[in-house]
């Protein structure tokens, strides 16, 4: 039973602990000695017939020369670092980019008030348009459309408008995320801070925001994971970023393995920063 | 609690397995069977047709065919000019159209049993088996690629050359040196990319765009500087693809020089009679024929020094 009378802080350590355990009182994740050896037993099977399964299919031994050699690994894998430190500029700022330009467009979009209609109505056909195109669409559109219409370097660099549209893009959806953030905090915080005298944007700024942020830190994980992997989607512009260097090699050695390699890389910022927001969220849960 | 559950994971154990071995049969058989039911009717009307300038065991009826009688072809779509014309590459016109069709004439096959399918350039190297008899689609042959196919002889000798907009600085370009200053795009799966980096060796990194299309909008956005591909293309683009753009010139060919190969799978037996077919175009004229008739002439273009 959850007690009504519970304050928020105890209400979210309850659903913790009813989330981590599992559903059943008795179930552990990890308890005791035997529970261990069954887990690793069945680990050890799975990954067994797993490895069996795929290595007995007739083309394994062209697919391991094709996808898996190491000699075309090490020979290409220096190119794509070399590209890939290239995503890793583009996205940082991107993060930056988006989550402040998201938002700006939650926070318009909840400004109450007959004459903000018009910003308000300008962030809704925002997040709508620029979440509904397909963000290939958006990188061609800009990258090559808006140079087109006569920029002269460095300013029809290809680089900075796929960035630009990489951020218009998923700014669409942080600024979502944050507006249900917002929507999130129960409405007494707000009427408590104006009790105190404070003002709608102080109330906003000093109390709303900072708790909706730290509720909406797992989706934004998981836009700032899209935002990584868009990057890939520069290549079309041209610029020599990771996922392209592979493809390069790729079509001039007819081996696949190169794509080992920049899905290494991709995953080696992915995985952490998936492990970043649950330790963030871990270090919430556990004030 | 955890005994069920570990139950439970004895039983989706084998159910994984026999997942993975019904999935590896059916690919063997799903690749197997076309051949099977389609050899009954093998070589009705190709056989009809007399072969010339190929050896009794490359006629086309005892050639190991993945659609028995008919001579699967494959390309990239869409098929660029000079190439093929009109994205139509049964159509016979365009170079690579007419050598296909010639060295299929000449291993015996008339054009009814001529078949085309498409086929994306890195599709037409990924392993497993392949959809085609051979591919045609301005592959150049290298040894790196040849771990992992097959290529007939070279059926026609490859230049690079420059493209750039007539108004443009890189226009004005004579030698490597004047290069070397210039932003370039190349299509990407193209060997241009390499010969750039390795040739011209510019001070700015080349751009790599997925069709040339896109490397046009960049030129027309003044992103690039010019264009690097192989020397018909490049008369193609600038007389026809790009407006106010123009011919640079072209490279002299490097040490054994670039040609473009057939495609076939790795150890096919089709590969020597493809040789064959195409060393009998090369000694009869005919491909000379073809050359002449389907590709500009490139000796106006001036040299880089």
């Amino acid at each position: 039973m959850v007690n009504r009378l519970l304050t928020p802080n105890d209400d979210r350590l309850l659903r913790h602990r009813f989330w981590r355990r599992g559903n059943r009182p008795g179930n552990r994740i990890s308890g005791g000695f035997r529970d261990g050896i069954v887990a690793s037993l069945s680990t050890l099977a799975v990954l067994a017939v797993l490895i069996a399964g795929v290595t007995a299919a007739p083309g394994w031994s062209t697919f391991r020369k094709n996808f898996l050699s190491g000699f075309h690994f090490r020979r290409s894998f220096p190119k794509i670092v070399d590209g890939f430190w290239l995503n890793v500029r583009v996205f940082t700022i991107a993060f930056v980019l988006c989550l402040l330009l998201g938002l700006l467009v939650a926070v318009v979009r909840m400004i109450p008030g007959p004459a903000f209609f018009p910003f308000r109505f300008l962030a809704v056909v925002y997040t709508d348009v620029f979440r509904s195109v397909p963000s290939i669409v958006l990188i061609y559109l800009f990258g090559f459309g808006i140079p087109g219409l006569g920029l002269d370097r460095p300013w029809n660099n290809p680089i900075l408008w796929g960035t630009a549209a990489i951020v218009l893009n998923s700014a669409a959806y942080v600024a979502e995320v944050f507006r249900s953030g917002i929507r999130s905090i129960h409405p007494s915080q707000m009427a408590a801070a104006r009790s105190l005298g404070l003002s709608r944007r102080q109330a906003l700024r000093h109390v709303v925001v900072p708790q909706a942020i730290r509720r909406v830190i797992p989706p934004l994980i998981n836009d700032f994971i899209a935002v990584v992997q868009s990057t890939a989607l520069l290549s079309t512009l041209g610029p020599l970023e990771g996922l392209r260097q592979a493809q390069n090699y790729t079509s001039y050695h007819f081996n696949f393995t190169a794509y080992l390699g920049a899905t290494l890389l991709f995953l080696a910022v992915t995985i952490p920063l998936a492990r970043l927001g649950d330790w963030l969220v871990a270090r919430q849960e556990a004030r | 609690m955890t005994t069920t559950n570990f139950r439970r994971a004895l039983l989706v154990v084998p159910a994984i397995a026999l997942a993975l071995a019904s999935c590896s049969k059916d690919d063997a058989s799903s690749t197997e069977a076309p051949t099977a039911t389609e050899a009954d009717t093998a070589g009705d009307s190709a056989a009809a047709v007399a072969s010339s300038g190929v050896s009794a065991a490359c006629a086309s009826d005892k050639l190991a065919l993945k659609n028995a009688g008919k001579l699967t072809i494959g390309t990239d779509s869409p098929a660029y000019g000079p190439w093929f014309s009109d994205d139509d590459p049964a159509n016979g016109k365009g170079f690579e159209s007419a050598v296909a069709f010639a060295v299929a004439e000449t291993l015996g096959f008339s054009n009814e049993n001529v078949s085309w399918i498409k086929v994306p350039f890195n599709s037409s190297f990924a392993p497993g088996k392949k959809d085609f008899d051979f591919d045609i689609n301005q592959i150049s042959i290298t040894e790196e690629r040849k771990a992992a196919v097959d290529f007939s002889d070279g059926y026609y000798d490859v230049n690079q050359a420059v493209v750039a907009l007539k108004d443009s600085p890189a226009a004005a370009a004579k030698s490597v040196a004047d290069l070397a200053k210039l932003k370039f795009g190349v299509q990407q799966g193209t060997t241009s990319l390499k010969f750039v980096t390795d040739v011209v060796k510019p001070g700015n990194e080349p751009f790599v765009y997925n069709t040339n299309n896109d490397a046009k909008a960049a030129l027309a956005s003044k992103q690039i500087d010019a264009i690097v591909l192989d020397l018909p293309t490049a008369f193609f683009v600038s007389a026809v693809e790009i407006e106010g753009s123009v011919l640079v010139g072209q490279f002299p060919s490097v040490g054994e020089g670039e040609q473009f190969g057939l495609l076939v799978e790795k150890g096919s037996p089709l590969t020597a009679c493809l040789n064959e077919a195409i060393a009998s175009l090369k000694s009869s004229g005919k491909l000379a024929a073809i050359q002449t008739e389907q590709l500009a002439t490139a000796t106006n273009t001036p040299l880089f020094g």
